[in-house]
C-alpha cells in the first residue's frame, strides 16, 4: 500500500461555512464525518475537521477548521446548509466546547443530565478518570396544541434492546413528531483509548459494538495501516473481506428474522432465528467467539482459515442462502404481512440525500452508497460489486434491499472461499512499526459505511480517535420515517432500520 | 397459510440440550501450566487484568477476562524465545468458564434438568452500558436451539414484574440512575445476574469519565456469568442458578 497523504484544507473558522458549502456541492458530495480535535500540544489549537466524500475520485476531502485556544470558540453553523452536519455540531459543542452560532438545536447530545456544564471531556486538560458531577439540563421535545398527547418509552423498553428514550408526540394513533434522547451508552471510548498503542487499543474498539465487531476493527486497522504504511499481505485481505461478509450475512438473516417480529409473524420470526443461530456457531467456529472478534488485527489477522473451515462455511452459506429463499416466499406470498410493511415508514430520496445516510436505509431510498464500490479496500476491487437499491423507501425496500444484499453476499463468500483454496500457506501479517500520522479508514458494516479516524503521535500512541459508524447518520431519519404512520408502525420501522445504539453513543 | 406451515413442518425440532463445550477455537476456560518466569509476561499481556500470577501460580478473574487470547499469545511467544517445550502450555480450552456460580454452590445444570417444572423465573434484562453482544446473546435464549421457556423462565416488560434483573454492559454515567430505579421498582425478593465481562468485571474499556464501573458498584449482584459475550447456553446455565436461589430466598 502506498502510503496515502492525508492532506487537509487548513481554514479559519469564519470561513468554515462557505468552504465547507463549496465542497459540499449541493449534495453531491455528502458529508461522510465531522468532528473535533484537541491539537493545543501540537500548538494549532482545537479543530473541527469534515470529510465529505468525492465519489468521482473514490476518495475523501478533509476541511479544516482551526480555533485559537485563546481567542473565540464560536463559528457559523453548518447545519442550515447541510443537514448531515447537525448533530455532529452537537457532538462537538459536547466534547469540546466549541459553540456553532446559529445551530437550530443545540441541546447537549452526548453528555446527559449527571454532568456539569462547561465540562468538555475530549479537551486534553481533562483526565480520562475525570469523575465530574454536576448538573445540565435536557428538554425533551413534544408537539403542543389541542387533544394532542405525549407517550414516553424508555430508555429501558420492554423487550430485549439497547437502551434509548424516545418521546412521541400523538394525534390519536398517528404519530405527529418524535424526539429521541440516545447516547445512553456513552462509555468515553474515543477518550479511554487516547495514550494507548493501537494493539492496546484493539480489544476497545473491538467492543465499540458487537453486531458491528469486524467492520470497527477493519476500518481502525485500515487507518493505522495506513498510517505505518504497512500494506497487508493478500490472504489476509482475503479473509477480513471474508469475515466482513459473514458479518453481513449474520446481521442480514438477523435483521430478517426479526422484523416480523414488528408484526407478529411467528413462523418467519422462528425460520429467522433458527438461521442465524446456525450462522452464529459457523462464526465460533471460524474466529473462537460468536461475535468474529480476535481475528483482525493491525497488519493482518491472527488466524488462519483452514481447508476444513473452508467447506464448512460453504455447506452452511449454501443452507442459509434455502433458508433465506423460503423466508423471501414466506414474506412475498403472507398478504398481510404485505400490507403492514408497504409504504410504511417512507424516506424520500432528497431526505436521504439531505442526512448523508448510509447503508440499507439509504439504498431503500433510490441512494446508492456503499463502500464496497465507492472505495477500493480489502479485495472487494476483484470481486465486481454493485450496490443494490429499491426506490420506494418503505419498510418493504429495506426488506427487499436487505434480501438482495444477502444474495450478492453469498455469490461473493463463494467467490473468496474459491481464492482463499488458491493461496493456502501465505503470509498472513506483515510487522507494523508507527509514527506520527494521520489516516482514515472506512469499510461497509451490515447497517452501512463505518468510517474510523485515527491520529497517532511520535511514538505511535494514539492522539485522537474518531468513530462514525453507520446508524450515526442513520438514527435522524428515523424520526422523519415515522411522521404520520400510526404508532402500532413503530415498533416495525424501528426494526427495519435495526439501528445499533452501542455503535453511536461510543 | 398452508404454505407456511407446510415450511414449518419440513424443519426438524431443534431444540437442544445445553451443552457448556463450543467449538475447536472457541476460546473458553484457561488450562495449561506457565513457568513462573514467564508469569509476568502474561500477566502483562492482558488488557483487563484478569491474569493474575500467585507465587508460581496463575488465577483467572473470569469476571473480568474478555477471553481475547492475549495471555495465551504472550506465553507462547515468551516459550518459545526461551526454548522451552510447546506442550501444555497455558491455552484457551473449548469449555465455558462458569466458576462462579459453582462457587455458589450451584450444581445447576443436572439437578435442575431433572426437575424442571414447578418453578419460574421472571427476569428484566437491563442494558447499562453494553456493546449489544451480550443483549443479541439474550434474544438468541428465545430461539429454536435454545427456548428458554422450557425451563419456566421468561422475559418480562417491567422490573416491576420480575425476580431478576439481568444487567449486561459497564455502568455508565448516562445509566446510573435507571438501574438503580429499576432495582428498586422491583418486588421483594430480588436477585441481580451481572451478565458478561463488562457488567460483572467492569473492566473492559478501562476506567473514563463517562463510566461508573461493574453492576455491583450500583446495585448487590447475587450471580455473575462471565464471558465476551456468554454464550446462550452459559447463560442458560446462570438463569437455572438463579431459579434455585429464588426458591432458597422464598423459603
Amino acid at each position: 500500500m502506498e502510503r496515502m497523504a492525508h492532506i487537509a484544507q487548513v481554514i479559519a473558522p469564519e470561513a468554515l461555512l462557505e468552504t465547507a458549502v463549496r465542497v459540499y456541492d449541493e449534495g453531491r458530495h455528502p458529508l461522510t464525518a465531522m468532528f473535533g480535535r484537541d491539537e493545543t500540544a501540537q500548538g494549532t489549537g482545537y479543530a473541527i475537521y469534515c470529510y465529505f466524500e468525492i465519489p468521482e475520485k473514490k476518495d475523501m476531502q478533509v476541511v479544516k477548521a482551526v480555533f485559537d485556544p485563546n481567542g473565540s470558540l464560536s463559528y457559523q453553523s453548518i447545519t442550515h446548509a447541510i443537514p448531515a452536519a447537525a448533530w455532529y455540531e452537537r457532538e462537538i459543542h459536547d466534547m469540546f466546547g466549541l459553540v456553532p452560532e446559529g445551530h437550530p438545536d443545540l441541546r447537549p447530545l452526548v453528555l446527559h443530565e449527571s454532568f456539569p456544564e462547561g465540562f468538555y471531556p475530549l479537551r486534553k486538560s481533562v483526565k480520562v478518570n475525570a469523575k465530574v458531577r454536576g448538573e445540565r439540563k435536557f428538554k425533551v421535545r413534544s408537539a403542543k396544541g389541542q387533544g394532542l398527547f405525549e407517550v414516553p418509552v424508555g430508555p429501558i423498553h420492554a423487550g430485549i434492546i439497547e437502551p434509548g428514550h424516545f418521546r412521541f408526540s400523538q394525534a390519536g394513533e398517528a404519530m405527529l413528531q418524535l424526539d429521541a434522547k440516545l447516547f445512553f451508552t456513552h462509555r468515553g471510548i474515543e477518550k479511554a483509548v487516547e495514550g494507548k498503542m493501537p494493539e492496546e487499543a484493539l480489544h476497545i474498539v473491538e467492543r465499540i459494538c458487537g453486531a458491528c465487531s469486524v467492520s470497527n476493527t477493519w476500518s481502525f486497522c485500515q487507518a493505522v495501516e495506513k498510517v505505518a504504511g504497512v500494506s497487508v499481505p493478500r490472504r489476509a485481505e482475503i479473509i477480513r473481506t471474508l469475515l466482513s461478509e459473514l458479518e453481513r450475512i449474520v446481521n442480514h438473516v438477523g435483521d430478517l428474522g426479526n422484523m416480523p417480529a414488528g408484526v407478529g409473524f411467528n413462523p418467519a420470526i422462528s425460520l429467522g432465528a433458527r438461521l442465524k443461530e446456525r450462522l452464529m456457531r459457523l462464526c465460533e467456529a471460524v474466529a473462537g467467539n460468536r461475535f468474529l472478534r480476535g481475528v483482525i488485527v493491525p497488519g493482518g489477522v491472527r488466524q488462519d482459515i483452514t481447508p476444513e473451515l473452508i467447506e464448512e462455511i460453504h455447506s452452511v452459506i449454501d443452507a442459509t442462502a434455502e433458508g433465506v429463499e423460503d423466508l423471501a416466499t414466506m414474506f412475498r406470498e403472507q398478504e398481510n404481512f404485505q400490507n403492514r410493511v408497504q409504504t410504511t415508514g417512507i424516506i424520500r430520496h432528497q431526505t436521504a440525500v439531505d442526512l448523508a445516510m448510509v447503508g440499507v436505509g439509504a439504498r431503500a431510498s433510490g441512494y446508492a452508497h456503499d463502500s464496497r464500490s465507492d472505495f477500493a479496500f480489502g479485495v472487494y476491487p476483484e470481486l465486481d460489486f454493485q450496490p443494490y437499491t429499491k426506490t420506494m423507501g418503505d419498510v418493504a425496500a429495506r426488506l427487499l434491499v436487505r434480501i438482495g444484499e444477502l444474495s450478492a453476499s453469498f455469490e461473493m463468500v463463494d467467490k473468496l472461499l474459491d481464492m482463499l483454496r488458491n493461496c493456502h500457506g501465505m503470509p498472513l501479517h506483515a510487522d507494523m512499526a508507527y509514527g506520527a500520522g494521520e489516516a482514515w479508514g472506512i469499510c461497509e458494516s451490515p447497517r452501512g459505511s463505518n468510517f474510523h479516524y485515527v491520529a497517532l503521535d511520535e511514538e505511535g500512541r494514539i492522539d485522537r480517535l474518531f468513530v462514525r459508524s453507520a446508524s450515526y447518520p442513520n438514527w435522524p431519519a428515523l424520526t422523519i420515517a415515522v411522521q404520520g404512520d400510526i404508532i402500532p408502525d413503530f415498533p416495525l420501522i424501528n426494526k427495519s432500520f435495526e439501528l445499533c445504539y452501542a455503535c453511536i453513543d461510543r | 397459510m398452508f404454505k407456511v406451515l407446510e415450511r414449518i413442518f419440513r424443519d426438524k425440532i431443534a431444540t437442544e440440550q445445553v451443552s457448556l463445550s463450543g467449538s475447536q477455537r472457541f476460546r473458553g476456560k484457561l488450562s495449561g501450566s506457565v513457568e513462573e518466569s514467564l508469569l509476568p509476561k502474561c500477566q502483562g499481556a492482558c488488557p483487563v487484568g484478569a491474569f493474575q500470577a500467585e507465587g508460581s501460580q496463575y488465577k483467572i478473574d473470569y469476571r473480568k477476562c474478555i477471553f481475547c487470547g492475549k495471555c495465551v499469545e504472550a506465553c507462547a511467544v515468551a516459550a518459545l524465545e526461551e526454548g522451552r517445550e510447546k506442550d501444555g502450555l497455558l491455552h484457551h480450552s473449548t469449555e465455558d468458564a462458569m466458576p462462579y456460580l459453582i462457587e455458589a454452590g450451584q450444581e445447576a445444570l443436572a439437578d435442575v434438568l431433572k426437575e424442571k417444572l414447578g418453578r419460574s423465573l421472571h427476569v428484566r434484562h437491563l442494558d447499562a452500558g453494553s456493546c449489544n453482544a451480550c443483549d443479541f446473546e439474550m434474544g438468541a435464549l428465545g430461539n429454536p436451539y435454545y427456548d428458554l421457556h422450557r425451563y419456566g423462565v421468561a422475559f418480562v416488560a417491567s422490573p416491576r414484574h420480575a425476580d431478576m434483573l439481568m444487567v449486561t454492559g459497564v455502568v455508565t454515567r448516562n445509566l446510573e440512575q435507571a438501574l438503580k430505579m429499576s432495582y428498586e421498582a422491583m418486588p421483594e425478593p430480588r436477585l441481580v445476574m451481572a451478565c458478561g465481562a463488562c457488567a460483572a468485571g467492569g473492566e473492559t474499556y478501562g476506567d473514563t469519565y463517562a463510566i461508573v464501573g461493574a453492576a455491583d458498584k450500583v446495585v448487590p449482584v447475587d450471580v455473575y456469568v462471565p464471558g465476551c459475550p456468554p454464550r446462550p447456553s452459559a447463560m442458560i446455565v446462570g438463569l437455572l442458578a438463579v431459579a434455585d436461589m429464588l426458591k432458597e430466598k422464598m423459603k
